[in-house]
C-alpha cells in the first residue's frame, strides 16, 4: 500500500525566542492551534474558558505558591517582567519578592542555590529559561539533584522542579530550540515530565512541585500559545502514565510534547489512506510507562516513535529496545524513529527540514511490509 | 554631570595574614582587624581537638596504606583551619564539607564510622546530614558553595537564626560555581561563610599556577564582601574570624569569605606522588608553622597547658586512633538490595524488575 502526506504542518511565525511579547504570543495563537481531541473531566470550578497553556502553567504555579509557603520560585527575569515566556507572569506581584524574585543570571548558581533550599525545607521551582541554558547547570542537576537522596540512604529529598523551556519549531535563534530529554532521562533520580497541552500542563506542573522528587518539567515551546477550553483547576491522568489520546488498530504512534500534534496529524493523514493509527502522548519521560504502551503495541504490532531531538542514542532509541524486548513475539514490523536528524539543531530557516513532518512519519509507515 | 560612584565596602584585605600567635608560640604584633584573641579555656579546648584529628588523619591515612580504605585525601597540617572554623559553628548551623574535611566532621560529632564509610566504599555518604547539621561532603569541586548559600538563603527566608560554613581549595576557586556562590550570597546577603584552605596545591598544580592574583581573599571586594586573609595555621585567628563571619551572617550583614593560609603535608590522596611536584625543602620550611606546636609553646607560656593535661590529650588521641582502627578493621555489612532502595521517593516498575534481577542472582548464591 501507499500513503501520502496529509496538511503541511504549520510552523509558528515567531523569529527571535528572545523577544518573545504579547503580540507574538497573540499571532501564534491566532493560527487556531488548539488542544489534542481528549476527553477529560473538569472538575467543578469557573466556567470553562479558553486557556493556553503559558496559562495554564501560570494557574499551576499561582495555585502551588497559594497552597504551600515553602514552594517558591527564582531564576533569570521570573520576577519582574513574568518569564520571557510570560510563565511567571503576575506572581510577584501577587505572592512577594520572598516568594518570587529574580535570581541572578547564573544557572548553575540557580540550580545549586535551589538544592540547599531544598535541603532547608524549601520547594523551589526554577526555570532554566531556554534548554541549551540548562547546560551550565549540568553538573548540579546530573552529580548533586540526581543524587542526594540516594547519596544520603534517602535522608534528605529534593523537591525541586525544573522548568526547562524546550525544543524547536519557533524559529529560535542558536542555543534556543534543542531537546534535551536523553541527558535527563539517562539520569536515575530523576523524574522528566513534557505535557503537551494545557490540562495536562497545569495538571503535571502541580503534581511535580508536589512530588518529593526532583523533576524536571520540559516545557514544549511550540505549544505554549495551544489553547484549550478549560476549567481550572484540573486534575488529569496521574504523572508517571502514558495516555491513549487517539485510538486505532494498525500501527502505535508514540509522542511527547511538542510532537503529539504532529502525531496527532499523521493519524489524520492515514486515515484518509485507510489506517487506523492510534497515538500514544507518553506525558512523563522518566518512569517510562511500559504497561501502557505495550498494551497498544500488542494490538497494533506496529509502533513508531516521534521526536525532534537527534535520532542516534536519543530517547526513541531506549523506547524501541524497551518495547522490543517486551513484545517482540507480537511484531508484525521493526519499531522506527521519526526524530530529528543527526545535526546540531538548525538555523530557522533550515528547520522545517530538520522536524519529523507528517510526510516523513507517513514515510515509515509506508516502509513497512503491510502483507506481514 | 558625572556619574554617582558608591565609594563604600570596597576595601581590600590585608596582605599581611591575620594571625595571633605566631610560629615561635608568641603573640604576633600583626594588625588583627579588631578581632578579639579567643580565651585560653577556648584555644586549650581547640587544642584538644586538633590533636585528636591530627591522629586521626595519621590512623586514617595509614590504615589508607593498608588496604582497609580505597582512598583518603588527608587535611594533615590543616587542622587549625578544620578545627577552628568548624569549632566556631553554633549546633543549628550546617556545615557544607568537601572530601578533604574528614576533621572538621569529626569535629562536628559524626563518629569516625560514619565519616568513613565514604572512603571505605560503603556508602557515598554515611551520615544522616539532618542530624549532625551537615550536609553529605561534595566531591565535584565548589558545588557545595551554592548548596551553602541556597541553604542560608532558606534559613533567611524563614528567619531561622542559623548560619551556614562552607569549605573549599584554592583549585576549586577557580571553577565557576565559586563565582556564582560569591555573587548570589552577596547579592542575597546571606549568612555564609566561605572558608577557602589555601593549602598551595590542587593535586599537583601549584597556586602560582592556579591563579595570578596576589591573594584569593582580594577576590572578595568584586562580590561586594568582606574578605579577611588569616594564618590559617593559627587556630586562634580562623577561630575568630569564622565566630565574627558568622555573628556578622546571622546579624544580616551577608557573606564573608576567609582565606586560610595553610599547607598540604601530606600527598592529596593516597595515589599520588608529592615528591614529583614538591620538594622537600618547601615540606620542611612549612613544618616551621605547625598548628599545633605553636599553640602548644602558646598555652604553656599562659600556663593552660602542662604535662598532664598534654600527656592526657595524647592517650585520648591513642583511644581514637583505636577506635578508628576497630572500626575499619572490621568487615562493612552492605546490603545489595539498598541499590533499589533510595533513588525514588516512591516505587519504580522498571526498578522493581531490576532488583528482581538481582534478588534472583543473591538467591542462586545463596545469599537470599
Amino acid at each position: 500500500m501507499s500513503v501520502e502526506a496529509g496538511t503541511e504542518p504549520t510552523t509558528d511565525p515567531t523569529t527571535d525566542p528572545t523577544a518573545v511579547n504579547d503580540e507574538t504570543a497573540t499571532a501564534a495563537s491566532a493560527k487556531g492551534d488548539t488542544a489534542p481531541g481528549t476527553a477529560r473531566a473538569p472538575e467543578a470550578g469557573p466556567a470553562p474558558s479558553s486557556v493556553t497553556m503559558t496559562k495554564a502553567l501560570n494557574h499551576a504555579l499561582r495555585d502551588s505558591l497559594a497552597d504551600d509557603d515553602t514552594v517558591l520560585i527564582f531564576g533569570e527575569d521570573v520576577g519582574r517582567l513574568g518569564g520571557v515566556f510570560r510563565v511567571t507572569e503576575g506572581l510577584r506581584a501577587e505572592f512577594g519578592s520572598n516568594r518570587v524574585w529574580d535570581s541572578p543570571l547564573a544557572e548553575s548558581g540557580i540550580i545549586g542555590t535551589a538544592i540547599g533550599m531544598a535541603m532547608n525545607g524549601m520547594r523551589p521551582v526554577v526555570e532554566m529559561q531556554f534548554d541549551a541554558y540548562a547546560y551550565p547547570a549540568f553538573e548540579q542537576i546530573v552529580s548533586h539533584v540526581a543524587k542526594m537522596r540516594n547519596r544520603t540512604k534517602g535522608r534528605v529529598s529534593l523537591p525541586i522542579t525544573i522548568r526547562i523551556p524546550y525544543a524547536g519549531d519557533i524559529g529560535g535563534v542558536e542555543h534556543h530550540s534543542d531537546s534535551s530529554e536523553a541527558y535527563w532521562t539517562s539520569t536515575p533520580g530523576l523524574t522528566v515530565v513534557t505535557p503537551s497541552n494545557p490540562a495536562d500542563a497545569y495538571s503535571l506542573l502541580r503534581e511535580s512541585i508536589a512530588s518529593d522528587d526532583p523533576v524536571v518539567f520540559m516545557e514544549p515551546k511550540s505549544r505554549y500559545w495551544m489553547k484549550e477550553t478549560l476549567s481550572l483547576p484540573v486534575s488529569t491522568a496521574p504523572m508517571n502514565r502514558a495516555q491513549v489520546i487517539r485510538e486505532g488498530t494498525d500501527a502505535t504512534l508514540l509522542a511527547y510534547g511538542p510532537t503529539v500534534r504532529t502525531a496527532l496529524d499523521s493519524a489524520e493523514a492515514g486515515a484518509e489512506h485507510g489506517l487506523s493509527i492510534e497515538v500514544i502522548d507518553l506525558r512523563t519521560l522518566s518512569p517510562f510507562d511500559d504497561e501502557t504502551v505495550s498494551q497498544s503495541v500488542r494490538k497494533t504490532s506496529r509502533a513508531a516513535i516521534i521526536h525532534e531531538a537527534a535520532q542516534f542514542g536519543g530517547y526513541g532509541a531506549e523506547v524501541a529496545a524497551r518495547l522490543t524486548e517486551r513484545n517482540f513475539t507480537y511484531l508484525s514490523a521493526p519499531i522506527l524513529r521519526v526524530t530529528g536528524f543527526d545535526v546540531p539543531y538548525p538555523s530557522p530557516k533550515l528547520e522545517e527540514f530538520y522536524l519529523p513532518t507528517i510526510e516523513r512519519v507517513l514515510d515509515a509507515l509506508e516502509s513497512w511490509d503491510w502483507e506481514l | 554631570m558625572t556619574i554617582d560612584v558608591p565609594t563604600t565596602g570596597r576595601s581590600l584585605p590585608q596582605l599581611q595574614p591575620i594571625s595571633f600567635i605566631g610560629a615561635d608560640g608568641r603573640l604576633t604584633d600583626t594588625p588583627t582587624e579588631g578581632l578579639r584573641i579567643p580565651s585560653d579555656a577556648t584555644l586549650t579546648g581547640l587544642y584538644r581537638q586538633m590533636v585528636l584529628v591530627r591522629r586521626f588523619e595519621a590512623q586514617v591515612t595509614h590504615l589508607t596504606r593498608q588496604g582497609r580504605l580505597a582512598t583518603y585525601p588527608s587535611a594533615a597540617g590543616q587542622e587549625a583551619a578544620e578545627v577552628g572554623a568548624t569549632t566556631a559553628l553554633a549546633p543549628n548551623d550546617w556545615l557544607f564539607p568537601t572530601y578533604r574535611d574528614s576533621a572538621a566532621l569529626l569535629t562536628r560529632g559524626v563518629p569516625v564510622a560514619e565519616i568513613l564509610a565514604a572512603f571505605r566504599g560503603d556508602w557515598h555518604c554515611g551520615f544522616d546530614p539532618h542530624e549532625y547539621h551537615t550536609s553529605p561532603a561534595a566531591t565535584p569541586l565548589a558545588t557545595q558553595t551554592l548548596h551553602a548559600t541556597g541553604f542560608a538563603m532558606a534559613a533567611k527566608l524563614k528567619g531561622e537564626d542559623a548560619a551556614t560554613l562552607t569549605f573549599l581549595g584554592d583549585g576549586a576557586s577557580s571553577e565557576g560555581d565559586t563565582h556564582e556562590a560569591f555573587n548570589f550570597a552577596s547579592v542575597w546577603q546571606t549568612p555564609t561563610v566561605f572558608v577557602l584552605q589555601n593549602n598551595q596545591y590542587a593535586i599537583s598544580t601549584p597556586l602560582r599556577e592556579q591563579t595570578n592574583a596576589t591573594m584569593l581573599a582580594d577576590r572578595a571586594a568584586g562580590y561586594g564582601m568582606p574578605g579577611l586573609r588569616v594564618d590559617g595555621n593559627d587556630v586562634a585567628a580562623v577561630f575568630a574570624a569564622v565566630s565574627a563571619a558568622l555573628a556578622r551572617g546571622r546579624n544580616g550583614d551577608g557573606p564573608t569569605l576567609i582565606e586560610c593560609l595553610t599547607y598540604r603535608m601530606e600527598s592529596h590522596t593516597n595515589s599520588d606522588d608529592p615528591t614529583k611536584y614538591r620538594d622537600t625543602e618547601e615540606v620542611e620550611h612549612w613544618k616551621q608553622f605547625d598548628p599545633i606546636d605553636r599553640l602548644e609553646k602558646y598555652l604553656r607560656t599562659t600556663g593552660a597547658l602542662d604535662d598532664a593535661t598534654v600527656a592526657e590529650i595524647a592517650e585520648a588521641a591513642e583511644t581514637l586512633a583505636a577506635s578508628v582502627r576497630d572500626a575499619m578493621n572490621q568487615e562493612a555489612e552492605v546490603d545489595p538490595r539498598e541499590l533499589f532502595a533510595h533513588v525514588y521517593s516512591t516505587p519504580r516498575t522498571a526498578l522493581a524488575e531490576q532488583q528482581q534481577v538481582l534478588e534472583t542472582e543473591l538467591a542462586a548464591a545463596g545469599c537470599a
